[in-house]
């Protein structure tokens, strides 16, 4: 496999030839124990990627893994072609929320333009911005259609609308790979649609590659290439007609498991809970992490 | 550190005349020496206090003061400048709590825990101190009409440091602050940044106890930055605002002290409160009235 270099791939990302991310028998975990293993795929670029899978089975620890915040404890992860470094500005990434704290005195545009100079020391005397920052700045509002907010506090939004603002903060330093931990959580179910609707469009235009993490397939279907799902200590990663089918999910998840689809497309898995959620796992779970999901 | 400033104001007269008052009140060293150190720890304080509501560790600077008061009590035993004793203890126990992590509830307990037992040594301490029990009050309460020129020396380099640093991390410090997780990622050291935080915190802290004493500190660095945060919008405003609200607070409570014969502190701190109050009663007004408009606009 043709592997690029760091500074090959910086120069010209958006061709994009070689993997975005690349996992050879990866397990991972913390502290030295392992949550899954033998993880094998490969990300492209400008593919939409959806992570699903049951809490607790490590969907945010291959997040932080990617980021460089954790390390393999087995097998190799390529990032761009080289291992994971922290801070890479190739690399664009919401946390799962808690959300922002909506009483700082804070403004759209001071969030996002955290992303792209937030990590320097010192300080800048002119707030207003200027050049190449204004530009970056202003492109990445305007991908994730935040322009006409932007100005505002964040207590003055909605909880999409900050949504949309974190996105841009993870847009603007024009990464090559996005990194999207529950983005869709606490949405009602048209808004979880149109952001990912809108995650697909911008990424598309610009040709990232996306790894969202999601509890449910339903409101991704339209917009995703491939499924990652991770549960029962592995990873199983294809389209959704190869990985979110009863026969893969029960090998994966150890248990009887059951994909039921209705007439609209929609998939719903569906086994016994008390076998199936979390074989690896002894702590009690939050009941919505459970495999049998139901979509409202 | 003696009540000298009320005898002396209670021979002069109120006039009415800013350029007169301010001449009077000027023609004293110990008036000079509280307008500027008032100054300095009013700057100091507004900018770390915006950071200090920003990340949400109000209680941690009010446990910096109390532990800092075992430190000046101690050093007030054993003869020493009580500033000394501050910062030795408001920065020992700044590292330590800067270390402890974000996982305030644990903090909070923690702190408390801290905060007790120091009051508590504080109370030995001054038990050692064979004179009177002023020094206890004006470390409690602050004593800035006492301060020597010595004193506002020390307190201007304080200050200048707790600035520069502030002014060094002041980005990072931001993203950290508003978003621990995407700064880690971006490569933010924030762990170690939790530490020099609590640590200028603590240089803040000290200096700050000098003019409203351990108890009132919370005058100095939180509300004016609370005042702050309600009204601006951007980081950079807030702090501006903060820094106003808290020199104004200091200056005009100085000067009302000078005339009139009661603690400076309480003045000070009534000042920032004021401000406060003003601030949550116009919003909540605002708010009433925009949403009556509403109201009329739907009918």
């Amino acid at each position: 496999m043709n592997v690029s270099t760091a500074a090959g791939v910086r120069s010209a990302p958006r061709s994009g030839a070689g993997p975005v991310v690349e996992a050879r028998g990866l397990a991972g975990g913390y502290a030295g124990v392992a949550v899954w293993s033998h993880a094998q795929f490969t990300v492209v670029a400008g593919e939409f990627v959806a992570v699903l899978g049951p809490n607790g089975a490590g969907k945010s620890t291959l997040l932080r893994m990617i980021l460089g915040l954790l390390p393999p404890l087995a097998g190799e992860l390529l990032v761009l072609g080289t291992p994971p470094r922290r801070g890479s500005p190739d690399i664009g990434y919401v946390p799962q929320g808690r959300g922002l704290d909506p009483e700082v005195a804070l403004r759209g545009v001071d969030l996002v333009s955290l992303g792209l100079d937030g990590h320097r020391w010192g300080f800048r005397v002119r707030t207003r911005l200027r050049g190449e920052r204004a530009r970056l700045v202003d492109a990445a509002l305007e991908a994730v259609e935040a322009s006409d907010y932007a100005g505002r506090r964040l207590g003055q939004m909605s909880g999409g609308e900050r949504q949309r603002l974190l996105l841009a903060q993870a847009l603007v330093s024009e990464p090559s790979l996005l990194l999207l931990d529950e983005p869709l959580a606490n949405m009602d179910v048209r808004n979880q649609a149109a952001m990912a609707e809108l995650v697909a469009r911008v990424a598309r235009a610009k040709g990232i590659a996306v790894i969202l993490v999601a509890h449910d397939l339903n409101p991704l279907r339209r917009v995703l290439d491939r499924v990652c799902y991770v549960a029962g200590g592995g990873v199983a990663i294809g389209t959704p007609d190869e990985v979110v089918t009863g026969p893969v999910l029960s090998r994966l998840y150890g248990a009887p498991i059951e994909v039921l689809t209705d007439s609209r497309g929609r998939r719903f898995v569906v086994g016994l809970e008390e076998e199936a959620a979390h074989p690896h796992d002894g702590h009690p779970r939050p009941h919505h992490g459970d495999p049998r999901r139901r979509t409202p | 550190m003696i009540g000298l400033g009320p005898v002396v104001a209670t021979s002069t007269g109120f006039s009415w005349d800013p350029v007169t008052d301010l001449r009077q009140m000027l023609a004293f060293e110990f008036m000079r020496n509280a307008f500027v150190a008032g100054a300095v720890v009013a700057v100091v304080a507004g900018v770390v206090g915006y950071f200090v509501v920003l990340r949400r560790t109000a209680f941690a600077a009010h446990a910096l003061s109390h532990i800092g008061f075992a430190g000046a009590a101690g050093a007030v035993a054993i003869g020493v400048n009580p500033l000394w004793g501050l910062l030795a203890f408001c920065l020992s126990s700044g590292a330590v709590i800067g270390g402890l992590g974000q996982r305030l509830r644990d903090r909070d307990t923690v702190i408390g825990i801290v905060l007790a037992f120091a009051l508590g040594l504080g109370a030995l301490f001054i038990s050692f101190y064979s004179g009177n029990s002023n020094e206890a009050i004006s470390i409690l309460f602050g004593e800035i009409l006492g301060v020597s020129s010595g004193d506002v020396a020390l307190t201007a380099v304080i200050g200048v440091v707790t600035l520069a640093l502030v002014a060094a991390m002041y980005r990072p410090l931001l993203f950290s602050s508003v978003d621990e997780d995407v700064a880690q990622a971006r490569r933010v050291p924030v762990r170690v940044l939790s530490v020099v935080f609590m640590m200028t915190v603590a240089l803040a802290v000290a200096v700050s106890v000098q003019v409203v004493g351990v108890l009132l500190i919370f005058a100095l660095i939180v509300t004016p930055a609370a005042v702050a945060e309600r009204v601006s919008r951007s980081p950079g405003q807030a702090l501006v605002v903060g820094v106003v609200v808290a020199l104004l607070s200091t200056w005009i409570g100085l000067a009302i002290s000078f005339y009139v014969d009661y603690p400076v502190s309480f003045f000070i701190t009534a000042l920032s409160f004021g401000a406060y109050v003003v601030v949550r009663c116009t919003s909540w007004l605002g708010a009433r009235s925009r949403a009556r408009r509403a109201q009329v606009a739907v009918a």
